[in-house]
């Protein structure tokens, strides 16, 4: 077999982008590997209204398994369907999207499928049947590429780094009622708390408004939220290591080795001088937009553009300028 | 209650990579390495667990050179009670570093397995929940804190844009990240007491790496782009720059 399968995260309900990107990433897979993209979709019963449009992006037939207890992401739940469906379909490889979900998910189902898995890739192609894959490690210091002897080829996918491309073909969709017990999860989620903002998380945001010490004071995160708000939707916070140690912001916005690793299409590293595991988080980022005030600092040598400068000036006018630009748009 | 951590060492966060002359492997000279900083984490928890139990031992378990001793001698000075090095070659394959683990953990007497959430070298986030499918135990990752309570542990974790509380039944494996576990220093009678600590030394029961580098690459160079200008006159420019040049507003 040479179908590749795509999992299709969902959250509250909703196919997102790391969804597409996988399906998108399996489809140009299997048209190297001479088979055709199937996407596998978890979710409460309805969810299948949604997926058909996984087809637009490449699957050709999209599985939908509905369960009440498959809503919101259970671990046990979800590594056993997934497990199952693998085997089942006899897959030449399986693309998780490397978000949390699939970070907790794909070491789950690689050990029950007894397969190695490829975590956080950038890079996974076929040429003559064989697959060859790209990955950061010491957090970008160096890639690594490898080349895998089982079937089915396990990886997850950095989020932002694959296109999510549309062919227009519509999918078939497959329903299906997955065999769960909710009463036997021995692991059970009790609470869940939106973050205080509701805000996209850093990893997967496609552009990234960071701060580091030069920020001086937490207080002071108002500029930076001025300006993530004046770009709009697929934009997050950031932050250095520094100023998460000092205790100003939370671990879950820390870009670096330390940290999340990032590849959003556009970086504003706002005061952060560029420590090395620092950059290391974030040098793959397309576009990299340093404002400081130091001339020497190391974050001007990775980026593409910077602004000498306070930037207590600088943000709050680049916030008007942005807010300007989008509503003349 | 006891404990075990699984820990990795691992080259310092803030080194420099050389890639060696084989193009496969990193060049260990002038490398300082260390404890990976989640596994500090989890070694912290696990102190914490048991101090708060007021019984019970802290074990560490580690899969590494013969080096790795030093570093499982850092995590006996914190204040774990005992370990064992599994001496062999972890490669990138997860899967094949969990089994040597697991080989170890099977029926261990210890209602808690802590790992770091991810090793700072691989960054995989995979050996924690690897181990636990193969043991048959729950797991829950990315914990930044949690609590023991009657026959389970309630477990706060970092979820994409907000927290989440989950209750997982014992025996059970946690991967702890960044929160409420800031390592405590060594004390120098912590340092003098971990010398004489029980460290076990064994060859680890090999599992073959299935997923293999075939060679390591340094990052495409990035050059330094351009100074658009200096202070906030120069905003209009860079927003220009950003939206006809690269295309990214």
């Amino acid at each position: 077999m040479a179908d590749v399968l795509a999992f299709a995260e969902q959250r509250d309900g909703q196919i997102g982008g790391s969804a597409r990107e996988a399906v998108s990433t399996a489809a140009r897979l299997a048209g190297s590997l001479g088979g055709s993209a199937h996407a596998l979709v978890l979710g409460a019963p309805g969810i299948e209204a949604q997926s058909g449009d996984l087809g637009r992006f490449g699957a050709e037939v999209v599985h939908v398994g509905q369960h009440d207890a498959l809503g919101e992401y259970n671990p046990e739940a979800y590594a056993s369907v997934v497990a199952e469906r693998i085997k089942a379909g006899g897959y030449a490889a399986v693309i998780f999207p490397a978000t949390t979900l699939g970070k907790d998910l794909a070491p789950r189902v690689a050990a029950a499928l007894d397969v190695p898995l490829a975590a956080d890739v950038t890079g996974i192609e076929a040429d003559g049947g064989k697959v060859s894959i790209v990955r950061p490690v010491y957090s970008g210091k160096a890639f690594a590429h490898l080349e895998v002897d089982v079937s089915p080829v396990l990886v997850s996918i950095r989020p932002n780094v694959f296109q999510a491309t549309e062919s227009g073909a519509a999918g078939r969709v497959e329903t299906f009622t997955p065999d769960v017990d909710a009463g036997a999860f021995r692991i059970r989620v009790v609470d869940r708390k939106g973050a205080s903002d509701g805000q996209l998380d850093v990893a997967e945001a496609s552009i990234i408004v960071s701060g580091g010490r030069g920020m001086k004071d937490p207080e002071n995160w108002a500029l930076l939220e001025r300006l993530r708000d004046a770009i709009g939707s697929g934009a997050a916070l950031g932050a250095s290591r520094a100023v998460v140690d000092a205790g100003w912001r939370p671990h879950g916005e820390q870009v670096g080795q330390t940290g999340k690793t990032v590849a959003p299409k556009l970086y504003f590293a706002v005061g952060i001088s560029g420590a090395i595991q620092h950059l290391a988080g974030m040098r793959t980022s397309q576009t990299i937009v340093a404002i400081n005030k130091d001339p020497d600092a190391p974050i001007f040598s990775i980026a593409d553009y910077g602004i000498v400068g306070d930037l207590f000036d600088v943000v709050p006018r680049l916030a008007d300028e942005i807010t300007a630009l989008k509503s003349g748009d | 209650m006891n404990v075990i951590v699984c820990v990795k060492r691992v080259p310092d966060t803030e080194t420099r990579i050389r890639i060696d002359g084989s193009g496969g492997k990193i060049d260990p000279a002038g490398v300082k390495f260390i404890l990976s900083p989640y596994d500090e984490f989890a070694v912290e928890a696990g102190l914490r667990a048991k101090e708060a139990a007021g019984d019970g031992t802290v074990h560490l378990v580690s899969f590494g050179d013969a080096a790795t001793q030093e570093t499982l001698r850092s995590g006996l000075a914190m204040g774990a009670d005992s370990a064992t090095l599994l001496v062999g070659e972890p490669t990138i394959d997860g899967l094949a570093t969990a089994k040597v683990l697991a080989a170890e953990l099977e029926g261990a007497d210890a209602p808690l397995i802590l790992f770091g959430v991810k090793a700072a070298d691989d960054d995989q986030q995979q050996v924690g929940p690897m181990v636990a499918t193969i043991l048959g135990r729950p797991c829950v990752t990315g914990v930044s804190s949690f609590e023991m309570a009657d026959g389970k542990v309630v477990c706060h974790r970092e979820v994409e844009g907000g927290t989440e509380v989950v209750e997982v039944d014992l025996p059970a494996a946690l991967t702890i990240t960044k929160g409420a576990y800031e390592p405590r220093y060594a004390s120098l009678k912590g340092i003098m007491a971990a010398k004489k600590k029980p460290l076990e030394q064994k060859d680890a029961v090999a599992a073959d790496a299935r997923l293999r580098v075939v060679r390591l690459a340094e990052p495409a160079p990035r050059s330094a782009g351009r100074v658009v200008g200096k202070g906030p006159d120069a905003v209009p420019e860079l927003v220009r720059l950003l939206r006809e040049e690269a295309n990214a507003l």
